[in-house]
């Protein structure tokens, strides 16, 4: 391309005369880029940036294409069809450590807090519904897993197995689903290096469902239920078809969802493009929790064209506009259902990170134990708040953001958390003395041998 | 009877064709009740029956409830593909937007400083319905294309030589039957792998779907090829060796033009299979054609999705009979039998 040397003199001369500078707009090595999606409604800051026009502010020329599935998303980044795309937060951080394909990815932005719920079918809530606790004449939320034991215990005397699905195996829907269950003392399954399908051991068995085939396969009673994004928790009480019992706000309060994924050699090659693609992103989300959501009823009008979400706007607005529908008819304020810039939303913390990779640890795709460092080394080779930083100050110095807005003394760990539905803390520097307090999941020097948990 | 009487009587006859007393004439010599007949048959029935199964549907689609709705009838499913045409016109307004946009940008740069380099770029926009069907035609070509080219002489080679056919055989008869989602992982890996370059002339998913019609559809050109190539006359053979021709020169004159109809028919059959395959295989490997837009509107979960996909079935319905037409008037030139 004739215009590679001009581009490549460019970046030569700004990097030899400033390195921090970065009010005046870097050239970019790569201004047309293909980024993948998942038609959930947590893709909006990149619908967003595209319509709103922060992405083309940035000189950049952005194609999103829906996906297939998490799978397929995350072979075509590997291999360079797309340049980078929207991921769940434990698909870095599995590639990274070897589960599944193996690939070095990174982040710099966190896409949003919240944003998914499980969903059981209309005869497991008409067994669980009895014995809620109720007040004012609905059932008391959060709803514990406790309630749900019951009903697997029927099951099984029924000699009929208890199946829920979630996305993918390294979703944040798995992980929360587990923890969930695990709180009420039921237990969801272990990996083991020879078997991964995770139903060692299981009360209730866990398996990958595409998300647009859950609600077919919930009412045709292949599962019980299913831990997903939105619009599917809000499609199946639009249906008739089941009833949400929880959302993941309320197993961990402000729980990191979603991440924007490029492979480690991109970031590498295309510095300025990936900070020039975060600044967009960061400006999306902004627009997306300003003002108390003034701007959800428009995010909502374009996230229901086909060619992004695509549901009935009915629908999407039911999760997104600051309420969330659990018995149709119930519908409950949430305006925490979605966060995509409050908070420190969009920060990617390194103990969101090791959250992940112990929550791994604990069902075992993680087989052996390891040491609080390996944790720590995983999590910053992977999560890259010093690329969200200086996007962040580039915005700041260009009167896009406030300063105020961003974590700038953070050392990449959120302060211990406990705000879990079985009020155990978290503290992101401690994973092992946090997998001891969990009375189901590996712990110390345990692992999966067979179908027995040894040590 | 001289010459030029007989001469002034043909000239005579000819003027007389062209005179309308002639055309009434031949008109009223055919018999009306036969003519009315082949119209009934060719035209009459066929509609009568797209009018009962219009009737059929619309009636047993409302009474059917899925958790999407009701089952799109034929009224609903015009609605969606006239959105769908509306989307595609509405798309169109957006590009020449943005290429508006970017002229106004570039000659404001060029206004600043005429020696500015000035980029001009694509519209980055969704692929609309319209731009999807021709995706999948091109790659339902190119796979074919690839097919045909890998078919036929094999196939030739079958033909010819009794070695290779049993040789062949077992292969063939082994990799026929499977299906194009079996294909389509080790496809996938394979291109990957193998189609690296900085500036690719086609995207891997392109590559990646008219590789697995390939693998799919040139089963059948390969089979009747060898048939074809086997069932020549053995005097044309006979004659070949006797003239002592030159190999290429049998070829050419002997053995492909008593091949082509079958060569043809296996063709025909392949683009039809291809079709079918590609629609599956742009499922998954995200070429963004028409399987894509149906795997898409089910993610959708709308209330519209179910209308649109019918629209996309009907599609596909449509432009395989097309394809099918075109092939068969194809093969109808090449043959020279009385069976047209």
């Amino acid at each position: 391309m004739p215009t590679l040397k001009n581009i490549a003199a460019g970046i030569l001369l700004c990097l030899s005369a400033a390195t921090a500078a970065l009010a005046e707009k870097l050239p970019l090595e790569k201004p047309e880029l293909k980024l993948g999606f998942i038609k959930l409604t947590d893709m909006a800051p990149l619908a967003i940036a595209y319509e709103k026009g922060f992405f083309e502010d940035e000189g950049l020329y952005i194609t999103l294409e829906p996906q297939a599935n998490w799978k397929v998303l995350l072979d075509r980044v590997i291999t360079g069809e797309l340049d980078g795309a929207h991921m769940l937060a434990g698909q870095p951080l599995g590639a990274a450590i070897g589960f599944g394909t193996k690939a070095d990815i990174v982040t710099a932005f966190s896409m949003d807090l919240n944003g998914n719920g499980t969903t059981v079918s209309n005869e497991v809530w008409a067994m669980m519904k009895p014995s809620l606790p109720m007040e004012d004449g609905k059932p008391k939320h959060p709803i514990r897993s406790e309630y749900l034991k019951p009903v697997i215990e029927k099951f099984k005397a029924e000699g009929k197995p208890f199946k829920m699905a979630m996305v993918f195996p390294v979703s944040t829907h798995n992980y929360e689903l587990r923890y969930w269950l695990a709180a009420g003392g039921i237990n969801p399954g272990f990996y083991s290096p020879s078997d991964i399908t995770g139903q060692i051991q299981a009360d209730v068995l866990l398996s990958v469902t595409p998300p647009p085939q859950m609600p077919a396969t919930l009412e045709a009673g292949t599962i019980h239920g299913y831990s997903v994004g939105e619009p599917w928790n809000q499609q199946a009480v639009a249906k008739g078809i089941g009833v949400p019992v929880i959302t993941d706000n309320e197993i961990w309060k402000n729980n990191p969802e979603k991440v924007f994924g490029v492979t480690a050699k991109w970031a590498e090659e295309n510095p300025n493009t990936h900070l020039a693609l975060v600044r967009a992103l960061i400006r999306a989300g902004m627009w997306l929790d300003e003002n108390n959501g003034v701007n959800r009823a428009e995010a909502v009008k374009i996230l229901s064209r086909s060619d992004y979400v695509g549901a009935d706007a009915a629908v999407l607005a039911n999760s997104m506009t600051g309420t969330f529908e659990y018995e149709k008819g119930d519908k409950r304020p949430a305006p925490d259902f979605n966060i995509f810039f409050r908070q420190f939303a969009t920060y990617p913390y390194y103990s969101d990170a090791v959250w992940y990779l112990s929550q791994m640890r604990r069902w075992g795709q993680i087989s052996e134990a390891k040491a609080d460092e390996w944790y720590a080394e995983n999590a910053k080779k992977v999560y890259r708040p010093d690329i969200y930083l200086k996007a962040a100050q580039s915005l700041v110095d260009d009167g896009l953001a406030k300063k105020e807005d961003f974590p700038w003394d953070s050392d990449g760990y959120r302060p211990p958390a406990s705000e879990f539905i079985d009020g155990l803390t978290y503290d992101g520097r401690k994973p092992n003395e946090y997998l001891k307090q969990f009375p189901i999941g590996l712990k110390d020097n345990q692992t999966v041998q067979g179908s027995d948990v040894s040590g | 009877m001289s010459v030029e009487t007989m001469a002034e009587k043909i000239q005579l006859k000819d003027q007389a064709l062209l005179k309308p007393s002639w055309i009434l004439k031949k008109l009223s010599e055919t018999d009306p009740a036969q003519w009315v007949a082949s119209i009934w048959r060719n035209l009459g029935i066929p509609l009568i029956s797209i009018g009962v199964f219009l009737l059929l549907w619309a009636q047993t689609s409302s009474n059917i409830v899925t958790s999407l709705g009701t089952l799109p009838g034929p009224v609903q499913v015009y609605e969606e593909m006239q959105g769908l045409l509306a989307d595609h016109i509405a798309q169109g307004a957006q590009k020449d937007a943005f290429h508006a946009r970017q002229e106004e940008r570039n000659a404001k740069l060029l206004a600043a400083d005429p020696e500015a380099k000035i980029i001009w770029r694509e519209y980055t926009g969704k692929p609309t319905y319209v731009d999807q069907i021709i995706t999948s035609l091109k790659t339902v070509f190119m796979g074919f294309f690839i097919a045909t080219l890998v078919a036929v002489p094999l196939g030739i080679i079958c033909g010819l030589s009794p070695v290779a056919n049993t040789a062949l055989n077992p292969m063939i008869q082994i990799f026929r039957p499977v299906s194009p989602l079996a294909w389509l992982p080790i496809v996938t890996m394979l291109v990957s792998a193998l189609y690296v370059s900085e500036d690719p002339m086609f995207q891997k998913s392109f590559i990646t779907s008219a590789i697995t019609v390939t693998l799919c559809s040139l089963w059948p050109t390969l089979i009747n090829t060898s048939v074809g190539v086997a069932s020549i006359d053995k005097d044309l053979l006979n004659v070949g060796k006797v003239l002592d021709l030159k190999w290429h020169t049998q070829l050419i004159k002997l053995v492909l033009p008593s091949a082509l109809p079958f060569i043809f028919t296996g063709m025909r059959l392949s683009l039809g299979v291809g079709w079918m395959v590609l629609i599956a295989a742009e499922m998954l490997a995200q070429n963004p054609g028409l399987g894509k837009f149906v795997w898409d509107e089910f993610q959708n979960g709308s209330s519209h999705s179910l209308g649109r996909i019918m629209v996309a079935v009907f599609t596909i319905g449509i432009i395989g009979f097309l394809l099918d037409r075109m092939m068969g008037k194809l093969q109808s030139m090449v043959t020279f039998s009385d069976k047209r």
